[in-house]
């Protein structure tokens, strides 16, 4: 495994937060994320969202160090478990909401549902469902920066160990390299893909050994140790955005969830449910702040409040607004209208 | 490629990608269809990207060098698809692909490289969405596209000097396909044949055929038919290739059965 060089942060003052201010932000977009999916899956349950609701729990994390380190400008790839990061990058809750109850008025209009949502024009690209398929549409969107002379921009793209084993994602991680973007990709190795576990996916010893295979620099990390995340995910961003080879960090953590909430994850076993890294990360990170004393009891009550006034005004926003209709909806997938086939439209 | 171009397409550049032969975008069918062609529905973001395949048989290219993908994309929201028959459209649809905000599959025949020239490039075509009247008749209407344009022109020829009038329309443009153009000929002609070098089942001559019998019927004086490819793979020997894809030959006898009824 190669070793980060901070041979810069010695010379250069950084303009980043302080390590422990930077925790306790990470920490309260993960209570945020925390809280706003424990509120959708009882919204589940109670039958109030239809499709299906994917959770990130166990996850938080990894997610929001992959979010908190862009900037405007970078380009932003999330997969089904990065609420954390969508949050620390600047996704509205209220995008999250009106996706999951089916406002008219949320970025996707009913089109689209869960966890497929984003803002391309905001740089949060919006997933496909085919696992890989994002690697090359981010490589392709950093390309694009490059031609136009854009400079200090970085993209971030999270997959799965699943997902790592899909081809799409292995033909992503070769044009990144040959085209030496600068790219980000965090695979979050949860054990499982859906209830395939880890010896049915994949038979290497460890996943990050592929990155130098790929021409990548590869890390790895314990994802349910915030501190970890943020400086391992950091480093490799900023190395990206210096101009360093494309950077793959594999972080190692155990789903608390199902797949989806339709999901029992009865094929969890209990020995793996003991291992280090089924810690959940967001109690991890409260003991970190309890032990170093870098806020009270009182303060962290507040922001669980906060955490939670917020996450009920969005749900409440969102059920108040009126779904798609059918009848009224524009059925047309082409933004150049004079050139819609008339299929079916011939009177 | 693709994703890399979809990629590049939502930053405001407009990629074109080559796929060297058309049967090889299968392999990119996922960033196609469900990401190029459902991005702008889902997310109101176009992606203007377009994607070059070389289509169509020619000898001794054999199952993985002659298909014809144009159906499958057709039969996908949120793409157009082009099917030039000409250097002219060739030229002026290509830039015309690159200029459309969403994606585009530009399907060019391999034929048209071999054989086809043109002395100067066009300063306009028709538009996209149009399809072209390439010969007149009153007699028949065969619709084609592609290099089968060609073939439909010379069966024409072939059966002038008995007296058969045969109008042939290029559709330009499988998607959008122009049913108004096929319509208009229909009613002059009363009889439909559709030629497409794909392979059988379903697909853009089955297309026009349900559109002009759904909103035609009344035009037509013999049952519309239909002339494709052998639903087999595409074959390699000259001999066996030259018997699989539409040919004069058998475009001739369906025409003449039609021209009887």
């Amino acid at each position: 495994m190669l070793q980060t060089a901070q041979r810069q942060s010695k010379t250069k003052k950084p303009k980043t937060a302080l390590p422990h201010e930077r925790f306790l932000e990470a920490f309260r977009w993960m209570l945020l994320t925390r809280t706003l999916e424990e509120k959708l899956v009882s919204l589940y349950r109670g039958g109030l969202i239809t499709g299906g609701v994917y959770i990130g729990k166990g996850q938080e994390a990894v997610s929001v160090a992959c979010g908190l380190f862009l900037k405007k400008g970078d380009i932003f790839a999330p997969l089904i478990r990065d609420q954390a990061g969508r949050s620390a990058f600047g996704e509205r809750l209220l995008d999250v909401t009106r996706t999951y109850l089916g406002s008219r008025l949320g970025p996707m209009r009913g089109r689209d549902g869960n966890i497929h949502r984003g803002r391309p024009q905001e740089n949060q690209l919006a997933m496909v469902s085919h696992l890989g398929a994002m690697i090359s549409v981010t490589v392709g969107a950093l390309m694009s920066k490059r031609f136009k002379g854009e400079k200090g921009f970085v993209g971030l793209a999270c997959i799965g160990e699943g997902g790592m084993q899909a081809g799409a994602f292995h033909e992503g991680m070769n044009i990144a390299a040959v085209e030496q973007v600068p790219l980000v990709i965090v695979a979050t190795n949860n054990h499982y893909a859906y209830s395939t576990p880890n010896d049915r996916e994949f038979a290497c010893d460890d996943l990050v050994d592929r990155a130098i295979g790929y021409g990548f620099e590869g890390y790895s990390l314990d994802g349910t140790d915030l501190g970890a995340c943020l400086e391992v995910i950091g480093g490799a961003v900023k190395r990206a955005r210096a101009g360093r080879p494309p950077q793959l960090v594999v972080a190692s953590v155990l789903r608390l969830s199902g797949h989806g909430e339709h999901d029992d994850a009865s094929y969890v076993t209990e020995e793996i449910k003991r291992e280090p890294f089924a810690r959940d990360c967001l109690k991890v990170a409260e003991q970190a702040i309890v032990d170093l004393k870098l806020v009270d009891a009182e303060t962290l009550a507040e922001w669980r409040k906060e955490a939670a006034a917020k996450v009920d005004e969005a749900i409440a926003t969102a059920q108040k607004e009126a779904p798609p209709e059918g009848d009224k909806e524009d059925w047309c997938a082409l933004s150049t209208r004079d050139l819609v086939d008339d299929v079916g439209t011939i009177e | 490629m693709v994703g890399t171009a979809i990629g590049s397409a939502i930053e405001g550049m407009r990629p074109i990608v080559e796929m060297q032969f058309a049967d090889f975008s299968s392999i990119a069918l996922n960033q196609i269809l469900n990401n190029a062609g459902t991005h702008y529905w889902r997310t109101n973001v176009p992606v203007p990207i377009t994607v070059r395949l070389p289509s169509g048989g020619t000898k001794g290219s054999g199952p993985f060098h002659s298909q014809s993908m144009e159906s499958i994309y057709a039969h996908y929201p949120g793409l157009i698809v082009m099917t030039p028959a000409t250097v002219e459209d060739a030229y002026t649809m290509l830039i015309e692909a690159v200029a459309i905000d969403d994606p585009v599959v530009y399907c060019e025949h391999k034929y048209l490289y071999y054989h086809l020239k043109a002395d100067k490039l066009p300063t306009e075509g028709l538009p996209t969405g149009r399809a072209r009247i390439a010969r007149e008749g009153r007699d028949l209407t065969i619709v084609s596209y592609s290099a089968m344009v060609h073939e439909a022109l010379a069966v024409a020829e072939q059966l002038a000097p008995e007296g058969f009038e045969i109008e042939v329309v290029d559709l330009r443009s499988v998607k959008p396909l122009d049913t108004n153009t096929v319509l208009a000929s229909v009613a002059r002609t009363g009889r439909l044949l559709c030629v497409g070098e794909s392979f059988p089942w379903g697909g853009v001559t089955a297309e026009v055929i349900a559109r002009v019998t759904g909103e035609g019927f009344h035009l037509l004086d013999a049952a519309p038919q239909r002339i494709n490819a052998k639903d087999t793979p595409i074959p390699y020997h000259p001999n066996l290739w030259s018997a699989h894809r539409p040919n004069a030959k058998e475009i001739v006898r369906k025409a003449r059965a039609l021209l009887r009824e």
